[in-house]
Order: structure tokens, then C-alpha cells, then sequence
């Protein structure tokens, strides 16, 4: 009976010391935690939340608080009616083919640099060097390098016999591409750097097997290594896809979105809409649609992957 | 001749032709090095001449740094950013990812989550109101603005979250029953075996500080508190023509990432490989 009541008593004092350990616990690790919290709070959270109510609004910075004027959906039924903005949607879903066509590049050098060429680290730095160069710097030298008239570019194509060479960033049907040429070479490293993690992740007894069983490279290629690096490909193509819609700072420094709004993309459109016109209200409906992309696409990240990746 | 001389052979070729095109691949930084050098009138001559024959790169670089043009000034304003924004970065990240991955309490799933969601929105789509907040409480056209804005980072948190992880719960345990409270295990055991993981962070950190444009631009307003990058194309709009002293001062802004980042280069790859991070 006594043994019985210690043996219960104990059990207590346990559970009692267990729970005010579960409370240090989590006091520590609210207080671990609070100071991100805290940033991503104050910075991101409520603003986010404040976006979306201002983009039922009609408000010049200028006018005060008192300025502000409730509209309803009047900012989204306005956008879908303004020529700039389908514009920079377009534009935002044709610079979306950069995108491919730098995975397909990248996956290519990763697996030459894995497993075909001699001084890995050399090719490692060279094609990563234009992700860690600032892209300031980088589009004020492509902006010379593409100078209609005497650029060193179009020196070159007249040399090689084409007389009359695209005007790349002053040319409204070249605009574009040219942006988009320079966005493959800066995103090569860092496609190739995640890819050739991929590759090395690859079992190499597959690749002994198909050995064993006289498969060809190319064998090799479309049945192992490809799609072993489904999952890695789809990584790449999910991040690259959002960060096409978050392109701003060669729109700003190269063209301005300009020649006549060939290289207008919806951050830019609504950079200028908010800072240089003021209109607030009309901006932030705009970024309340580009909230909608991303999360689309995050959305559909999750029913697509379960379809075609293999782990 | 027998396979391997063969598998040499084909290497080497594969290696020969790799070269040219990493060559290919840098040519704006070896045009953009080369025309630094160049007295203006032979910035454009063709065919290009890969060695000056004029060298004016003394003169360039004195007239970029010590001209009007101040970079000295912009410089240390970045030098400052970016230094501060990287060490209070750190700190915080890795208190949240320790907080998040070795200290057991109900929430830390669905805080963790919460944070993560903050990631997939874009920056943009939270730039007015975060100007409005900044000129109500007096953050803006601030260094201390712009260090605030930068040093919150999620893929931080989730990056070194990933490396906490890896820490084996044993060392805590250990510890706990020494009696040492979590942020004793935190300070003493658990950030110094991460090291290597935080130093990673830490460069890509500063990197992707001393390259950000688009915060300066909005959140800067004072011409002496601007950083390197919005002066580069203000001077590069003030210098016009003047490509042989605006390569000058694009070399300048590049050269810290350049030896930033050579000199932890293979940790900025191990790092961006595993945590698969872009900034």
C-alpha cells in the first residue's frame, strides 16, 4: 500500500517536472524564435495584409490619409482593361522561355563538368561567376556591349557579313530577347551548380548495371540520368518560373521598361505605377494579382509533382 | 591503343572546347576588365584590342574613386550595409533555426510553416506598404532602414535549419543533463559545430546585400547615404559617354564579390548545392 502511494507520489512529481519542463521548453523556444517572428511580422505579414486592403482603394500618396478612397473592385476591373498592364503580363509569360532554355543549357555543362573535362573547380567558378557579380554592374556592361551603332556586339555581326545587325535594347521587337539572353547568362550557375549536386546524388551502381547490359550514352542518358534528375528539374523550374516574375532590377537599370513598353513586366509596371505616379491604391492591386501567380504556381507545384517526379 | 588513353583523349578534347566557351561565357568581364584600362578614344575600336595602347588605368580609377564621383563615400556605405545586415543575419537566422530544429515546444511546426509561406511572396508585392511603414516611423532613407529590411531572411532560417538538423540530438541531450540551459548549448555546442554552415550563409549573405538594387532605390533618398549600386547608374547616366570611366567603376563595384567570393568559393557552391537557395 505505502510502496503503492510512493510509486504514485513519484509519478506526480514527475509529470508535475516534466510539464514545467515542457514550459521552459517552449519559453525557449518562443525566445529562439521571436526576433524572426518579430521581422517577419512587422515586415512581411501585415504588409502583405495591407497590400491586399489597399488594393481596394483609390489613393495618391500625395493626398494624406484623408485621401484615401474606398473603390472596391474597381482597381481590378480597370487593370484587366489596361493596355500596359496586359502588356507586361505578356511580356512576364514570354520571358518565362528563358527559363527552359537555361535548365536545358545548365544540365548540359553539369554533365559535361561531372563526369567529362579535366579542372572541375575552374568551370565551377567561371559559369557561376555572373550569379555572384551584381547585375547593376553586369547590365551597364551588356548595355555598351550592345550599343547599336558601335558596340562591339554589332562590330562583330557587320565583320561577319550581317550589314544590317538588330538594334538589341533600342529595338522594341529585339528588346526582349536581349533581356532575355542576358538572364540565361546570368542564371547558368546557378542552375548548373544545382544540378550537378543532382547528378551526384545519382547511385553509380545504375550506371554500372547499364554497363553490364551494353547500354550507349544516349541509353544512359534518357533512362537513368534524366530522370533521376526529375526532382531536381522540377526544383529549378519552379524557382526559375517565380523568379521570372520578380525581374526587376535589369528592367530598371537597362530599359525602363521601355522601348515603347517592349520590356514592361508587371514589377516594373507597378514600381513605376507606385513610386513615380503615385497612385497607390492602383498599384497595390497590381501586386495583389502578381500574389495570385506565385501562389497559382506553388499550388500547382503540388499537384504536378506527385504526376511525373520520380524520387 | 587501349580504352583509357582513349577516355583521356576524349577529355581532353571535351575540356579544350569547354574552355573556349567559358571564355565565351566571360567575355563582358574580360571586355569590361581590358576597357577600364583604355583611354576613352579606344574604347570602341575594331577589331578590339585585347591589350591597351594607351594604358590609362591609373588615371581611370583616380577619376572613379577620387573624382566627383565619391565612390569612396559610396563604398563605405555599402561596405556598412552589407557588413551589418550579414552579422545581425546570422544571429537572428540562426537563433531561429536553432529555435525551430533542436528546442521541443507545440507551436514550432506551424510557426516554422508560417515563416517558410512568407517566403513565396515576392518582395514587390509588399514594397508600399513597407514604404508607408518606414516613413511613419522614421526607418526611411536610413542605413539602419535598409539593414532592418535585409536582415530577416527566411532562406537563412531554412538554410541553416537544414544544417541544426544534421547536429545529432545526443550532444543536446548530454548537455541538458549537465544542466546547461538552451541558449549555453546554443552558444557553446551547437553554433560552433554549424560554423562552416553559418560562413556559407554569411557570404552568400553579403553578397546578394552588396548587390541589391532594388531596396537602395526605393528606401534611399539622401545622395550621401546611397549605396554602391544605385550610384553606379546614376554615374553611369552622369558620365554618359564615358565608357572607359564607367567600366572602371562597374570593376570597382564587382571586385569585393570577386574576392569575396573566390576566397570562399567552394562553400558558396557546397551551400548553394545543398541548401538550393537563390537570392
Amino acid at each position: 500500500m505505502e510502496q503503492q502511494a510512493a510509486a504514485v507520489n513519484a509519478k506526480v512529481t514527475t509529470r508535475k517536472r516534466s510539464r514545467s519542463l515542457q514550459k521552459g521548453e517552449t519559453l525557449a523556444g518562443f525566445l529562439f524564435v521571436s526576433p524572426m517572428l518579430i521581422g517577419v511580422s512587422v515586415l512581411i505579414l501585415l504588409p502583405i495584409l495591407a497590400t491586399i486592403v489597399l488594393s481596394f482603394a483609390d489613393w495618391n500618396f500625395v493626398a494624406g490619409w484623408n485621401g484615401i478612397k474606398w473603390t472596391g473592385f474597381e482597381n481590378f476591373q480597370k487593370l484587366f482593361h489596361d493596355m500596359q498592364f496586359i502588356r507586361s503580363v505578356r511580356n512576364n509569360l514570354v520571358f518565362l522561355l528563358a527559363v527552359p532554355i537555361y535548365m536545358i543549357i545548365s544540365m548540359i555543362l553539369a554533365i559535361l563538368i561531372d563526369k567529362y573535362v579535366y579542372a572541375k573547380s575552374y568551370f565551377k567558378i567561371a559559369y557561376f561567376m555572373p550569379y555572384v557579380s551584381s547585375i547593376v554592374a553586369v547590365a551597364v556592361v551588356w548595355q555598351v556591349l550592345f550599343q547599336p551603332s558601335y558596340g562591339p556586339i554589332n562590330e562583330f555581326l557587320k565583320s561577319i557579313g550581317i550589314s544590317d545587325p538588330p538594334k538589341w535594347i533600342a529595338d522594341p521587337n529585339f528588346a526582349l530577347i536581349s533581356i532575355m539572353m542576358i538572364t540565361v547568362w546570368t542564371s547558368i550557375g546557378f542552375n548548373m551548380i544545382i544540378y550537378i549536386a543532382g547528378l551526384q546524388s545519382i547511385p553509380k551502381d545504375l550506371y554500372e548495371a547499364a554497363d553490364i547490359d551494353g547500354a550507349n550514352t544516349w541509353t544512359k542518358f534518357t533512362k537513368i540520368t534524366f530522370p533521376m534528375l526529375s526532382s531536381t528539374s522540377f526544383f529549378l523550374l519552379i524557382t526559375g518560373i517565380i523568379s521570372t516574375f520578380k525581374v526587376f532590377d535589369i528592367i530598371a537599370v537597362l530599359t525602363q521598361g521601355g522601348p515603347i513598353g517592349s520590356t514592361s513586366m508587371m514589377v516594373w509596371y507597378l514600381y513605376d505605377t507606385a513610386f513615380v505616379n503615385l497612385k497607390i491604391g492602383y498599384a497595390s492591386s497590381m501586386a495583389t494579382v502578381l500574389l495570385l501567380f506565385v501562389l497559382l504556381i506553388t499550388w500547382g507545384q503540388w499537384v504536378a509533382q506527385k504526376k511525373w517526379v520520380n524520387y | 591503343m587501349n580504352s583509357t588513353t582513349l577516355e583521356h583523349i576524349r577529355k581532353s578534347i571535351i575540356t579544350l572546347i569547354m574552355f573556349a566557351g567559358s571564355i565565351l561565357f566571360l567575355m563582358p568581364f574580360i571586355w569590361m576588365i581590358v576597357t577600364s584600362f583604355k583611354a576613352e578614344s579606344e574604347v570602341f575600336v575594331y577589331p578590339m584590342q585585347w591589350i591597351p595602347h594607351e594604358w590609362r588605368a591609373i588615371e581611370n580609377y583616380k577619376e572613379v574613386w577620387l573624382g566627383e564621383s565619391k565612390f569612396y563615400l559610396y563604398y563605405w556605405n555599402s561596405i556598412k550595409v552589407a557588413v551589418l545586415t550579414t552579422l545581425i543575419s546570422c544571429l537572428i537566422s540562426s537563433l531561429a533555426a536553432y529555435g525551430f530544429s533542436k528546442v521541443q515546444f507545440k507551436a514550432s511546426k506551424w510557426l516554422f510553416l508560417i515563416v517558410l509561406v512568407t517566403y513565396m511572396i515576392p518582395t514587390q508585392a509588399v514594397l508600399v506598404p513597407q514604404f508607408i511603414l518606414y516613413r511613419a516611423i522614421g526607418l526611411f532613407d536610413s542605413h539602419l532602414g535598409l539593414v532592418a529590411l535585409g536582415c530577416f531572411s527566411v532562406l537563412g532560417t531554412f538554410m541553416l535549419r537544414q544544417f541544426f538538423m544534421g547536429l545529432h540530438n545526443d550532444y543536446i541531450e548530454s548537455a541538458k543533463i549537465d544542466g546547461a540551459g538552451h541558449f549555453k548549448i546554443f552558444y557553446f555546442i551547437a553554433l560552433p559545430l554549424v560554423r562552416p554552415a553559418v560562413a556559407t550563409y554569411a557570404i552568400l549573405r553579403f553578397i546578394w546585400t552588396w548587390n541589391d538594387y532594388q531596396n537602395p532605390l526605393i528606401f534611399i533618398r539622401s545622395e550621401k547615404l546611397l549605396t554602391l549600386q544605385i550610384a553606379i547608374q546614376k554615374f553611369t547616366s552622369m558620365s554618359g559617354e564615358f565608357y572607359s570611366l564607367i567600366m572602371a567603376g562597374t570593376v570597382s563595384a564587382i571586385l569585393p564579390l570577386i574576392i569575396v567570393f573566390i576566397i570562399g568559393q567552394k562553400s558558396v557552391i557546397e551551400g548553394i548545392a545543398v541548401g538550393g537557395v537563390k537570392g
